[in-house]
């Protein structure tokens, strides 16, 4: 075989092998998919989004409080990781070469590989055990300390990747520093870094372990940010380690739920990056 | 719809406010193997008494114990009595009130073998000591006379996490084979010589179910709500039981005569007629000196119901209720813990 | 007056950077401090033991280091080399119409919790893998690596499950990296008669710290998992290099036993596990962040000779 039709071979084999990790990947992402809805989709009723859980035996119980719980205890980890991540993410970029910038990336990269119940444990000792009370307030820092540095590297990666003229010229026309990053950069990476905090909601959204010893889980409804509260993941693993078929279907059908609010987070996400990209035309 | 929106939200705060001026909010936490009855029972008060909110979350007997000595939850639940070391670690003295009974059945998979096994308790441990490998071996033959036994291996399944139904488990090997009882020890979670691990009792059902050969150990309630079939044991007496609501109750009966003062007993391989060898009973757990003493008036009312009213709940659930002598000598017990 | 702001700013963002630091920190102390009963009693043979059992009171870490390294690496054998396609093909490849779907598609993947994953692995994956075993011709089963009974639930269903869930990281990290290649580059290698491999290749390498970054991001992902590898590995504390053999991880066992271990040598060896997990994670992490380091400084000399001009290289 010629030296060309060798390279050309080479070069359709590897075209096909991307072709190929593409099914690959979506295989079983529609299995998956498939297995929840139609596990899911059949205790999927008004009765579970409106009522809470009811004991076995009973019909009609529902996740009522355990889908305000998530998107409270979501809610409060976004609020604490979000200023945390972006300021951390521009401060790696700003001050790319500093030691103190490699400190901050070399911690996130850690801590991005800390087990989620290790963090839940730790977030049991700090600030479970001295109030001797589970809380929505301590799920909700673990929930924010896991999201903290997808969102901080993300931002980085994507500051970086605005090219220098931008904030060259923001500097040239006398801004201030913190004028040029906030006011020019950052709005430029924000459909970026958009994607990085969905990404990052999309990790805890799913995550049990750390919520086990923090907010514990709740019967009843509350909204009280010092009380134990209800979350979907909690609830789906008692659900799903049970015995009753009622409550395994439950479960599947609280997964659904799940895994739909956090796709909604990213169509959402996509959508305002695509109006945001517009607007800056 | 700004404006529609921050009113709907003002009274619904105003809701949960008045709500909440008023409602008694106590945590609870342990074991699984209670959570379905307790959750109708926590349900079922909450419906007589609206203001009383009792939040019971199965995480397992161990961890229980350890909120409950830490005080992040204001009562327990164990399958396992806590050890004289644990309760010396917490910082009052704690009770143990029995609520409900259950027991452990072997569940197995074979196709082909379409008649009920029966074990004893010394094959049951040599199976799970790996020391019995084969299904057609002479042991499992001999108690098993006319079923044709096939040569597949025995895959062993356990628990991979720590938990009460391995506690009752073992408790009873060990009482039976004083080898195991060495070898490998009494507790929520143990060095099992042989097997693989399935996370709780859906993990160990699942497993067994889709092995051919498997054998593991699951709840009562489990194997009777999921429809797998289980075998008898061979009780002290020497009588093949298999595991029922009655079967379960009887092996209690026996243990009331002989009841210590802290109802911390074993009443695995429990002597008596008719008694399912491999039962346990469960306990809710309460400081007999809380600091809030409302709150511990609440609970003794609760536990007061439960023995008695609770009861009838049980047989729908798959639980064996207590037998009434028992209830007896926990309602003076009850009277112990301060309320006030 | 400028200064000053700048200053502000710089401290400002920077006592960001500091709580970043601070939490990692107080986690090292935290699990150092509850660990201490477990440390004075083994030492160093935590790591080198291969007993766990929790009656006798007799712990060791190295069947869950084995098994946490093991399943992650195996998946990472895996998901790398398809991620890395998958970014590829989304960023060069696919016609223009497809990218936003199948940027989607890939992201929904991340969105799924672990717990879907573990449930849909032990009724799904583990008795497919498990016919797979049992069917496998015995001159395979030979090997060391594919030797023992067909569970099903082991190693091997780990590995893929683990591969599956650090995909969407991986791929989703290294498309982005990919789209800031300088387009010049590709555009030289076509210009130079490159195949479409070819032209990918030099993008790719110019990339490969990025995308040595985004596999590294997965790594993290599959050390840390614990949900969904607990439910299909089979929970089996023994050190085995068959894919078919059911083994542990630290995170795995740290879930199942931890809410269980009520005494507290138990409960200080379950959190020294964490912290072993942890130095491992900080040493893995350390290793990558020095390959990145000299590739770059080898990378910035190659740039500058790919970014001269022609007149430039023949004066």
């Amino acid at each position: 075989m010629s030296r060309t039709s060798r390279r050309k071979l080479l070069s359709a084999l590897f075209v096909g092998f991307c072709g190929l990790s593409v099914t690959l990947a979506l295989a079983p992402l529609a299995l998956i998919l498939f297995y929840v809805i139609s596990q899911g989709v059949r205790s999927l009723n008004l009765a579970f989004f409106t009522h809470m859980p009811a004991p076995v035996g009973e019909t009609g119980g529902g996740m009522y409080n355990a889908i305000v719980g998530t998107l409270i205890l979501t809610g409060l980890g976004s609020a604490f990781a979000v200023p945390i991540g972006i300021m951390s993410g521009v401060y790696m970029s700003e001050f790319a070469g500093s030691r103190m910038a490699a400190a901050i990336r070399f911690a996130a990269d850690t801590l991005n590989g800390v087990p989620s119940i290790v963090i839940g444990v730790f977030v049991y000792g700090v600030a479970v055990l001295p109030f001797k009370q589970f809380s929505a307030f301590a799920g909700g820092l673990a929930l924010g300390i896991m999201m903290i540095p997808i969102i901080a590297r993300t931002t980085e990666e994507l500051l970086l990747l605005v090219p220098g003229t931008m904030r060259e010229g923001a500097l040239a026309l006398g801004a201030t520093r913190s004028k040029a990053v906030f006011g020019v950069v950052l709005p430029a990476a924000l459909p970026g870094i958009i994607t990085g905090v969905v990404l990052a909601l999309a990790r805890i959204a799913g995550e049990t372990a750390p919520l086990l010893f923090t907010a514990f889980n709740n019967a009843f409804f509350t909204t009280k940010l010092n009380q134990p509260i209800a979350s979907l993941t909690v609830q789906i693993y008692a659900y799903a380690n049970s015995a009753y078929d009622d409550w395994h279907r439950q479960a599947w059908a609280g997964a659904l739920v799940l895994v739909s609010i956090v796709f909604m987070c990213s169509v959402f996400a996509r959508i305002a990056t695509r109006r945001l990209e517009a607007m800056r035309g | 719809m700004k404006k529609t929106l921050t009113g709907i939200a003002l009274a619904c705060s105003v809701i949960v406010a008045a709500h909440a001026a008023q409602t008694m909010r106590i945590n609870g936490g342990g074991a699984t193997f209670p959570n379905p009855i307790y959750s109708k029972w926590f349900s079922e008060y909450n419906k007589l008494h609206p203001t009383v909110e009792i939040n019971y979350q199965s995480q397992g007997s161990g961890f229980g114990i350890q909120q409950l000595t830490q005080q992040t939850v204001f009562f327990g639940a164990s399958d396992g009595p806590m050890t004289d070391e644990q309760l010396k670690a917490a910082p009052g003295a704690i009770m143990h009130f029995p609520t409900v009974l259950g027991a452990v059945v072997p569940v197995y998979n074979l196709s082909g073998v379409t008649a009920e096994l029966k074990f004893t308790g010394a094959v049951l441990a040599d199976i799970y000591l790996g020391k019995i490998t084969k299904w057609n071996d002479d042991a499992i033959a001999k108690l098993n006379a006319g079923v044709k036994l096939p040569a597949t291996d025995i895959t062993v399944v356990h628990r991979s996490d720590g938990s009460g139904t391995t506690y009752i488990w073992v408790d009873y090997l060990s009482k039976v084979s004083p080898e195991f009882k060495t070898k490998v020890g009494v507790k929520t979670a143990v060095n099992w010589p042989t097997g693989v691990g399935g996370k709780g009792n859906e993990g160990v059902s699942g497993l067994v179910s889709q092995t051919p050969g498997a054998i593991g150990y699951v709840e009562l309630i489990y194997a009777l709500q999921t429809k797998t079939s289980y075998g008898s044991v061979q009780n002290a007496s020497g009588e093949f039981v298999k595991a029922s609501v009655d079967a379960v109750t009887k092996a209690a009966a026996g243990a009331a005569a002989n009841m210590p003062a802290d109802f911390r007993v074993s009443i695995t391989n429990a002597q008596g007629k008719g008694v399912y060898p491999v039962s346990s009973f469960t306990w809710l757990l309460l400081y007999q000196d809380a600091k809030d003493k409302t709150q511990a008036k609440t609970m003794v009312d609760f536990v007061k119901w439960a023995l008695g009213d609770g009861q009838k709940y049980c047989s729908e659930l798959g639980y064996a209720p207590l037998p009434p002598s028992v209830v007896k000598l926990e309602l003076a017990a009850l009277a112990k813990v301060k309320t006030s | 007056m400028k200064r000053s702001s700048d200053l502000t700013f710089r401290l400002g963002t920077g006592l960001f950077g500091l709580v970043l630091i601070f939490i990692v920190a107080a986690i090292c102390f935290e699990l150092t401090r509850q660990s201490m009963l477990s440390i004075h009693k083994f030492g160093f043979n935590f790591w080198r033991s291969q007993t766990w059992d929790p009656v006798s009171g007799e712990f060791g870490a190295l069947p869950f280091i084995w098994g946490t390294l093991y399943s992650s690496i195996l998946a990472l054998v895996i998901a790398a080399p398809i991620s890395l396609g998958i970014a590829v093909f989304i960023s060069e490849l696919s016609p223009a119409m497809l990218k936003q779907p199948l940027v989607f598609l890939t992201e929904l993947l991340a969105a799924i919790p672990s717990i879907v994953y573990g449930l849909w692995g032990i009724f799904v994956l583990v008795p497919v893998v498990r016919s797979f075993e049992a069917s496998a011709p015995a001159a395979l089963r030979a090997l060391p690596i594919f030797s023992g009974p067909p569970f099903g639930v082991g190693m091997l269903s780990a590995g893929l499950i683990l591969a599956i869930m650090v995909t969407p990281f991986i791929s989703s990290v290294a498309r982005e990296v990919l789209k800031s290649v300088p387009l010049t580059q590709r555009e030289g290698a076509y210009a130079l008669g490159a195949t479409r491999f070819e032209a990918i290749r030099a993008a790719i390498l110019y990339a490969r710290t990025g995308i040595i970054g985004a596999v590294m991001l997965g790594f993290g992902r599959a050390l840390g998992e614990t949900m969904a590898v607990t439910m299909v590995i089979g929970n089996n504390p023994r050190i085995s290099t068959s894919l078919f053999a059911p083994q542990h991880t630290m995170s795995a066992v740290i879930a199942n036993e931890f809410t269980e271990a009520a005494d507290p040598l138990y409960l200080a060896a379950l959190f020294e596990i964490g912290l072993v997990l942890f130095v491992i994670t900080l040493a893995i992490n350390g290793c990558s962040r020095l390959l990145i380091w000299s590739m770059a400084r080898s990378a910035s000399g190659s740039r500058a000779a790919a970014t001269a001009t022609p007149a430039e290289v023949a004066a």
